[in-house]
């Protein structure tokens, strides 16, 4: 069967006054129905341009794809009109952003931007959008959303702007959500009730979910698979118990023991060094300057694919650790 | 023993202007009666989440906000009385380390002048000697003094957290507030800036008020935590203690709100339900009282009281008095 989402070899670069910023490199990722695919790393790492390309979000100029293609349903979204991206956005796509308190327009009632999602995308008369708006906010849990529904953005929590962030993503049924960060601005224990609520859309309706988060804790709680992103590219990827008990990239490696465990007191393990500089990333492996494996092959080559040695099927990394005269090269 | 710094009710309510005449409205109780001591060359962790004055807190201490009511005391004496040359004095024992790396140092400065600046007003460095100071200051946050006459736009979020720790360092104080220091880093940085406060912490015998809203941060560092909600403190004890025995329904559901890193072990509820209520019009009674699971009748009406339930484990909780 093939993947709702595929993308393949995707490059996203921009040209600056410094140089070409390449922030995406030749990535692969696909996506099923139903499934919940974390994307993490660190700021800077490409987590969110990659999402931004999915959507054509990218200004071009001074963006562009250099390399791949991105396969939705069969169609590959680099190579359509603007009129078509158009349809599919927030349509077939749908998309929460990061800061629910800057993604809400300030001078449109939340109602108006809820059922303007409907409106556009669907042959339905005002009083129709309208009412299928007030189910949405019913859906994702907002009190009194009759009330709501007049009221401006500045009159809401940031809980309850996130809130409607979703209702807006979720008004056409997407088949995919895209999640960038859905929980950063928000308290802990608000961060647990947008999560629930987005587990439970996806276990309702069996959309897809692109969840992309710096938050570790996140992924080991909801996602179905990981993948690892460092300065542009996915570097690791498997299924979320194969990355979180048997974790094979030296940087994902680093970047869990990094983590405070309730170990008080006692210094934590660390990743020395610091995320290279877009415009002049390191020959061969992007970590190696800061990778304690490091060897011969890792400051001139890129690394290819090898399976992680735990075996797990789909587990892999991009890591010259993990070649062996025995296992050849499952470059995709 | 006298603690080095202790707080007693301590309260500051921020005036609401309305109207054509700047009325006074209504009070924001940022915090409102907060009493704890910190022992010298001890950790406290304050937690709680956006709003519920943590960093309002953590300023009143070093008196950068002028508290309302109540009583700091540095040292047995309270700084509050002190005339401003007097306090003047008392500066550099007491210092900051500020949340934003990006927004809390000056970008017209270079390095040398930031950090300079604190030792050519205090008289703890002369022309001659200061450049000799600050590579020693710079080398010992781990920042190359060859970036002396760098701005900080030249550094990374890391480095700058680096500068801003050791501007704070720069007059060798006692006590230092790390309001959210961590907070804006990324995860790898995040634990470089952990360990570095942690071997200065040991080796200048700091006392620290670390104030964050990530419970595995403070967890990690603090000897002992207090939990914030809405202006008050609603627990107080050792951080082990608070981790495996917490009392409030607060700190149980915030504990139980930190996902977990094992995905074997999925809890998927939302433990609590709502959000912080505004400050501004808090619910009588316990705060807390209208996202509580427990809560009774008299909650909603009755302000409780701090109890010690155990040796240094403090609830404000009807539950317990």
């Amino acid at each position: 069967m093939p993947h709702l989402l595929s993308i393949k070899n995707l490059s996203t670069c921009f040209d600056t006054d410094d140089g070409v910023v390449q922030s995406v490199r030749h990535i692969n990722l696909q996506l099923d129905q139903g499934e919940i695919l974390a994307l993490v790393g660190e700021s800077g790492c490409g987590k969110s341009v990659t999402a931004l390309s999915m959507m054509r979000l990218i200004p071009v100029p001074p963006g562009r794809f250099s390399s791949g293609s991105i396969e939705f349903e069969g169609r590959d979204l680099l190579e359509l009109s603007e009129q078509d991206i158009q349809n599919i956005r927030g349509n077939h796509i749908g998309m929460i952003f990061q800061e629910p308190m800057t993604s809400l327009n300030p001078i449109f009632t939340i109602g108006d931007q809820v059922m303007e999602v409907i409106l556009r995308h669907q042959k339905v008369t005002q009083a129709e959008a309208q009412q299928q708006a007030l189910e949405m906010l019913k859906k994702v849990a907002i009190a009194s959303p009759e009330t709501r529904m007049s009221q401006y953005p500045h009159e809401l929590s940031g809980g309850m702007k996130q809130r409607v962030m979703i209702a807006m993503a979720i008004a056409c049924n997407p088949k995919l959500l895209i999640a960038d960060e859905p929980t950063t601005a928000l308290d802990v224990t608000v961060q647990a009730q947008i999560l629930e609520l987005l587990d439970k859309l996806r276990r309702d309706t069996g959309m897809a979910i692109l969840l992309i988060t710096h938050n570790l804790g996140i992924v080991a709680q909801y996602a179905d698979h990981v993948a690892v992103m460092y300065s542009g590219k996915v570097v690791e990827e498997g299924t979320v118990e194969s990355i979180f008990e048997n974790p094979a990239h030296p940087y994902t490696r680093g970047l869990l023991n990094s983590l405070p465990k309730g170990n008080v007191g006692e210094p934590l393990k660390t990743i020395p060094g610091m995320v290279p500089h877009p415009t002049c990333l390191p020959k061969g492996c992007a970590f190696h300057p800061r990778c304690k494996d490091a060897h011969e092959p890792c400051s001139e080559q890129l690394p290819d694919w090898f399976p992680a040695p735990d075996s797990i099927a789909g587990h892999r990394a991009a890591c010259w650790l993990y070649q062996t005269s025995a296992t050849s090269s499952v470059q995709a | 023993m006298t603690p080095l710094l202790e707080i007693n009710s301590l309260k500051k309510y921020f005036p609401v202007y309305a109207g054509v005449f700047q009325k006074v409205v209504a009070q924001v109780k940022a915090v409102d009666g907060v009493s704890f001591s910190i022992g010298r060359g001890e950790i406290l962790g304050l937690v709680g989440e956006s709003g519920c004055g943590k960093t309002t807190l953590g300023r009143m201490t070093l008196r950068l906000i002028e508290p309302t009511d109540g009583e700091i005391l540095f040292e047995g004496q309270d700084i509050l009385k002190l005339g401003s040359g007097d306090l003047k004095r008392l500066r550099p024992r007491m210092q900051i380390i500020f949340q934003d790396p990006y927004g809390s140092l000056n970008p017209r400065f270079t390095v040398q002048q930031i950090l300079g600046e604190a030792l050519l007003v205090h008289g703890r460095a002369t022309r001659e000697t200061i450049s000799d100071q600050l590579d020693t200051l710079m080398n010992r946050v781990g920042l190359s003094p060859q970036y002396k006459n760098r701005y900080p736009h030249e550094f990374s979020g890391g480095q700058r957290q680096r500068v801003g720790i050791a501007r704070a360092l720069a007059l060798n104080p006692e006590y230092i507030v790390c309001d959210e220091p961590v907070s804006a880093l990324d995860v790898s940085i995040q634990a470089q800036i952990i360990n570095l406060l942690l071997e200065l912490k040991e080796e200048f015998n700091l006392t620290l008020l670390f104030i964050s809203h990530d419970l595995n941060v403070v967890q990690h560092l603090s000897d002992r935590t207090a939990v914030m909600y809405l202006g008050r403190v609603v627990e107080l004890a050792s951080t082990k203690k608070l981790n495996e025995e917490s009392a409030h329904p607060y700190t149980k559901a915030l504990l139980a709100s930190k996902p977990n890193l094992n995905p074997k072990q999925r809890t998927h509820r939302a433990p609590l339900a709502g959000e912080v209520p505004s400050p501004m019009d808090p619910p009588g009674g316990c705060h807390f009282h209208p996202r509580c699971p427990e809560a009774r009748d008299h909650c909603k009406t009755e302000t409780p009281r701090m109890v010690q339930i155990e040796d240094g484990h403090f609830v404000h909780c009807h539950l317990y008095s």
